[in-house]
């Protein structure tokens, strides 16, 4: 299976608490998402895909072999071609934003025919074209950040690696920034490998996700499929679950400032946003906003409801709670209800409803970023 | 009664001699600091405790143990028959390898600190930008140890201006060659000429003064610049 579009990598080794034990493929395409509570060995593996860590085991980054210690082959970080963004900006103090930003293409031009990334290109992406007179130290943190991503993009790397970019960061900072990462997803080919305890940054970003405990991967695929499965505690925040669900713009009401989806036939409408019709974007939709009727309610202040079958009621005994996943033809929704609601309504597997949905966030097109529509593999892993 | 060139020699000879040794602690104690700094080697103390032996030794223990190694019968021996001689005992070079030996902690610490303060973070950085460790240490680790290393360097220079005891234990006072200023200064109250005495004392005294001072004030303006 070992092909030029795939990034496979197999790691073992002692954590000290636990044993690392990973084994997973990952598309050479979009963003891939590790997932996982703190500690639970994401950085771990991120340090090994860069080489700055050396446990054994196999890595193939597109059908390059950068490790393989049957072989006893392992490249070092400065012999791999990867992007690596740390939690915190490390800017080199002592250089210049422009110098710093130079840093990684001085050093790998001389490897590669022609950049695939211009300097221009990559800080109008970022934003950062007033910023590379100044010194890191006069940067804010967000500022920084942005900076570091593009001194890694600059690198020319085949593959971009980010260590939880905005975990050091605010609210505010963080909202600054994910449009720009948003940006980096729709225009660049890089493929990035995204390491985050933030379910909703997942959610948002990227398309494939690799969901980490304890050490292991304990499932991968489509960030829609994976938010989906209900056997799985996704860092146990209850508050934060929810689907991604994609749907494509049918039109704009101006007048009432609303925007209408289409998702396979149903209709979905939110506030007005800023697409053209045609355009396909990405819903959240959080199990604790979705209600579910089994008839079809009348003269309510709700204006999402879908028809839609139950497709597995999962009971929590130890609360009052119950999570129902319901099929509304091509996609599904998670609906947190009282275990007392599943009784009396009935509701077992088979049982048609209609999920009413309280609250939906979605995708916003990032400032001065051309929307395109993006297709996230859907084939993947074993 | 005031002999300019009387006066005038031993501070050349021991600004030579402080130039000498500096140049020679950067080029040995940059990499031992580094290599302290960053290896992980079990017995990396064993190493640190030699090099900060000169701390805590009495300097005539140092002296006569360097007086030994210096001597024919000693490695300096050896080094100094390569070059015709008998002995290093006695004569500039000797007390230039002497003073590197004595003043060695006092330029490796700073330096090894500076390249522990700021940790892997950014050489990792470097690596992953595509620098090699060679490319790294030129680039990134050095500039940033920069406040270090001029710690370093001045500390070296002037501790090996200051001593006395290694000195004469190792170069005597022969005019030209080994009588640096503290052994002058030394001489010049045995006997009783006080005015000498006072020039080259007085002189060391603002010179010492003016190196603490504008370390410190370095030291605040490059603790401003870091954030």
């Amino acid at each position: 299976m070992a092909g030029p579009d795939a990034i496979e990598a197999r790691f073992e080794g002692s954590l000290g608490e636990f044993d690392l034990d990973v084994s997973f493929r990952a598309p050479m395409l979009g963003i891939t998402a590790i997932f996982g509570p703190s500690g639970c060995g994401k950085t771990t593996i991120l340090r090994c895909l860069a080489g700055l860590r050396h446990l054994p085991g196999q890595l193939r980054v597109g059908g390059q072999v950068w490790q393989d210690d049957s072989e006893r082959i392992f490249r070092k970080p400065y012999q791999r071609s990867v992007g690596y963004v740390f939690q915190e900006a490390s800017l080199f103090p002592h250089l210049s934003v422009r110098r710093n930003l130079l840093y990684g293409t001085q050093r790998r031009s001389r490897a590669q025919t022609q950049p695939v990334l211009g300097f221009d290109d990559v800080i109008d992406l970022l934003g950062i074209a007033n910023l590379v007179e100044r010194s890191p130290g006069d940067l804010s943190g967000g500022e920084r950040q942005r900076v570091a991503i593009g001194r890694a993009l600059l690198s020319q790397p085949r593959l971009l690696l980010m260590d939880e970019p905005l975990a050091g960061l605010d609210q505010g900072t963080k909202e600054e920034i994910l449009p720009y990462l948003e940006g980096l997803h729709q225009e660049l080919s890089v493929p990035i490998l995204y390491v985050s305890h933030d379910i909703r940054e997942v959610a948002r970003l990227s398309d494939t996700m690799i969901v980490i405990s304890r050490g292991r991967n304990v499932c991968s695929g489509p960030v829609h499929q994976v938010l989906e499965r209900m056997d799985l505690d996704l860092g146990n925040d209850l508050y934060e679950t929810g689907v991604v669900l994609r749907a494509r713009v049918s039109d704009q009401d101006p007048s009432l400032r609303m925007t209408r989806l289409d998702h396979h036939g149903q209709e979905i409408v939110i506030p007005a946003a800023d697409f053209r019709p045609g355009d396909e974007v990405r819903l959240r939709i959080r199990a604790r906003d979705v209600a579910l009727a089994t008839a079809k309610p009348e003269s309510i202040s709700v204006r999402n409801i879908l028809s839609g079958t139950v497709e597995r009621v999962v009971e929590d005994p130890e609360t009052a709670f119950a999570e129902v996943l319901v099929g509304i033809g091509g996609g599904r929704l998670r609906a947190r209800v009282t275990r007392d609601a599943v009784k009396d309504l009935a509701l077992v597997e088979g049982t048609p409803v209609f999920a009413l949905v309280k609250s939906i966030t979605f995708d916003r097109p990032a400032p001065g970023v051309r929307r395109s529509v993006r297709k996230a593999p859907d084939s993947l892993l074993p | 009664m005031l002999d300019a060139a009387e006066i005038w020699s031993p501070i050349r000879l021991t600004l030579e001699l402080a130039t000498c040794s500096t140049f020679l602690l950067m080029l040995l104690g940059t990499p031992v600091a580094w290599w302290l700094a960053r290896s992980g080697a079990r017995w990396k103390e064993v190493v640190a405790a030699v090099v900060a032996l000169p701390l805590v030794l009495p300097p005539t223990v140092l002296g006569f143990y360097l007086l030994i190694a210096l001597g024919p019968g000693g490695p300096g021996g050896w080094l100094a028959g390569l070059a015709g001689g008998r002995s290093l005992a006695f004569s500039f070079e000797g007390i230039v390898l002497g003073s590197v030996v004595y003043s060695f902690p006092f330029v490796v610490q700073p330096i090894r600190n500076a390249f522990e303060a700021f940790g892997d973070r950014p050489l990792e950085a470097a690596a992953t930008l595509g620098a090699t460790p060679w490319d790294a240490f030129w680039t990134v680790a050095l500039p940033l140890a920069r406040p270090g290393l001029v710690t370093g360097a001045v500390l070296g220079f002037a501790h090996t201006i200051g001593e006395f005891g290694v000195v004469l234990m190792i170069g005597g006072s022969i005019p030209d060659e080994t009588r640096v200023l503290s052994i002058a200064i030394y001489e010049y109250v045995e006997t009783l000429q006080w005015a000498q005495a006072h020039v080259l004392a007085g002189g060391l005294l603002v010179f010492s003064f003016a190196v603490i001072l504008s370390m410190m004030l370095l030291q605040r303006r490059s603790g401003k610049g870091q954030t």
